[in-house]
């Protein structure tokens, strides 16, 4: 059994066929990350005890047959960030090291209805804060296809689980492009859902109003499949969004022929890697075969969206990390000499860099008399930018768009300028600020690097964008690619 | 807009965190530099705009006001750092 090669649609039909048991591919993963993870360090938690446990129930359900659940027995990783039942939830912070959480995210809850497998916690940027997956308090995870490059962040150990084959597909979080820019530098399949498809509770808060859980897999078809599980209105997050549950599968099949996708002039500019832009332009060529047609469309205000989102998103994460002050969970200082000095020093020495260098200007934008020129500021141009497609869409069904300006950059080579670090995300930043779904799909490859792209849909469109993306899987092999590994 | 030094001790204190003396110039720098890049905002018309605060427009869902929550006081306070009988303890707040 190639572990590393296996999708969820496969293993769902190899363990309805038994072909192998949950039990048998668990171990195998589990073997497979202790013999390979150690150059990589995409776990931050491996839960293997646990796993096994949960296979040999699953078997015990498949094996009595009837109708299961659709990631009955699979595998899966999860995102530091979403707290699980006696197990770490660290989010990769020195503040959260010694936290067990007391209850289960409701996307955890889901899957566990599923008697899905979880194989353990993936690496990420602490707190979610980062493109790189070097703010960890574990260390930075290295991108499997070359040690020396970093699998995107902020949920940079999830793509590169998937990618390694430690796990068939996981869980990630995208507040800026979190999930979408590390499956492009990992040549994997991105899903950020529209926001409030899947559910926040129990996902830790970073910025509340862009947050969004979704998943990282080898291809279209399994981000289906797996959105089909987390997906869904629950009452516990309060921007939950109530509507029906639908079927992400349910367009896969369907013909791309007579769908018109925009491709913003913006986003195709000379900051693009040239390699970038001739792999989109080959995709292109695949898509008009399939019967779509292109058309140009203007998102004006692409320019302002990192600005206002370095307000936004630092102003809610000022906010919500308030709550780590050494009173009720997380690090406490030792012998703090009174209650100021117990949360000053709790979180001095617990927070890493980049996290208070976020909450300084989140602090600093919402302090008095700076309100209005910062964040009520940031939040007019977040209209802009949203006025900006809903303009786009009247013309187009989708947009297409490189995912990243560049291939995953080196280890260490921009964590000493955090703007340009920051400018990174320009091209997935939108998307969140305007909450709508967007996926990014491998498309090439620059040397041994993939190359992804992006589709960014309607809210509420997920079911075409995976038809769009599963379409194009259908006709190109390169989310078939797989790096190598050595010991 | 640019920030002094005191400026960023001043936020610092506001967040509940504190630089060291020796990085304090640095820290500064660094904020500014990000100053430099949300300061590009001002550069785009937004007369007439309303802000946008959740991406659908959405309220605030509300539900009846009946009791959901079980007490899983017990629970809940076992991660916590130091308690004694069902309370949180702090240092010493009065005298």
């Amino acid at each position: 059994m190639n572990i590393e090669q296996l999708t969820l649609s496969e293993i769902q039909q190899s363990l309805r066929d038994k072909k192998f048991s949950s039990e048998e591919l668990t171990s195998a993963y589990l073997a497979r990350i202790k013999n390979f993870d150690a150059s990589i360090n995409s776990f931050i938690t491996v839960t293997g005890e646990l796993a096994l446990a949960a296979a040999k129930q699953a078997d015990a359900l498949i094996a009595k047959g009837g109708n299961l659940p659709s990631l009955c027995g699979i595998p899966l990783a999860h995102k530091d960030i979403f707290c699980t039942e006696g197990v770490k939830t660290s989010c990769a912070s020195k503040m959260l090291d010694n936290f067990t959480a007391p209850y289960n995210a409701t996307v955890i809850e889901k899957l566990n209805a599923e008697h899905s497998v979880m194989l353990g916690k993936t690496n990420m940027d602490e707190f979610a804060m980062g493109s790189s997956n070097e703010n960890s308090f574990y260390g930075a995870c290295k991108n499997p296809w070359n040690l020396e490059h970093v699998p995107g962040g902020s949920s940079g150990g999830s793509a590169a689980a998937v990618a390694a084959g430690f796990a068939p597909a996981a869980t990630g979080t995208d507040t800026g492009g979190s999930i979408r820019q590390p499956a492009a530098f990992c040549g994997l399949t991105g899903l950020k859902p529209t926001y409030g498809v899947v559910s926040r509770y129990g996902m830790v808060a970073y910025a509340s109003s862009l947050d969004q859980g979704g998943v990282i897999t080898k291809n279209a078809e399994d981000a289906a499949i797996f959105l089909n599980a987390i997906a869904g209105f629950d009452a516990k997050d309060s921007t939950s969004i109530e509507k029906a549950d639908e079927d992400y599968t349910r367009l896969l099949t369907d013909s791309l022929k007579g769908k018109v996708i925009g491709l913003p002039e913006e986003y195709f500019s000379d900051q693009v890697d040239s390699q970038i832009s001739k792999a989109i332009e080959d995709a292109k060529a695949v898509l008009e075969k399939q019967g779509v047609t292109f058309k140009s469309v203007n998102l004006k205000t692409t320019d302002m969206a990192i600005s206002a989102y370095y307000i936004i998103a630092p102003s809610e994460a000022s906010a919500n990390l308030q709550r780590y002050d050494g009173v009720r969970y997380g690090y406490r200082c030792d012998n703090p000499k009174d209650l100021e000095d117990m949360y000053t020093r709790s979180r001095t020495e617990a927070f890493g860099e980049e996290v208070k260098r976020r909450i300084l200007i989140g602090t600093y934008a919402l302090s008095a008399g700076f309100y209005d020129a910062y964040y009520r500021k940031a939040q007019k141009i977040r209209r802009l930018i949203k006025e900006d497609f809903e303009h786009a869409f009247a013309s187009c069904d989708f947009i297409l768009a490189p995912t990243t300006p560049t291939p995953a950059f080196k280890i260490g080579e921009k964590t000493k300028d955090p703007v340009a670090m920051y400018l990174e995300d320009i091209f997935t930043i939108s998307v969140n600020l305007a909450g709508l779904p967007a996926l990014s799909l491998p498309c090439g490859l620059k040397g041994d690097l993939p190359i992804g792209m992006q589709l960014i849909g309607k809210p509420f469109s997920e079911a075409m964008l995976l038809q769009a993306a599963h379409q194009f899987q259908q006709a190109t092999d390169w989310h078939k690619k797989m790096p190598s590994l050595a010991k | 807009m640019s920030v002094q030094i005191d400026e960023i001790r001043k936020v610092a204190k506001l967040a509940k965190l504190s630089i060291d003396e020796s990085q304090v110039a640095d820290v500064c720098d660094g904020f500014n530099q990000i100053l430099t890049l949300v300061d590009k905002m001002q550069q785009c018309d937004t007369n007439n705009i309303k802000p946008l605060a959740n991406p659908h427009d959405a309220k605030q869902r509300l539900r009846v006001d009946e009791v959901t929550a079980t007490n899983e006081r017990d629970k809940l306070m076992q991660v916590a750092p130091e308690t004694e009988n069902g309370l949180f303890l702090v240092p010493k707040v009065i005298d």
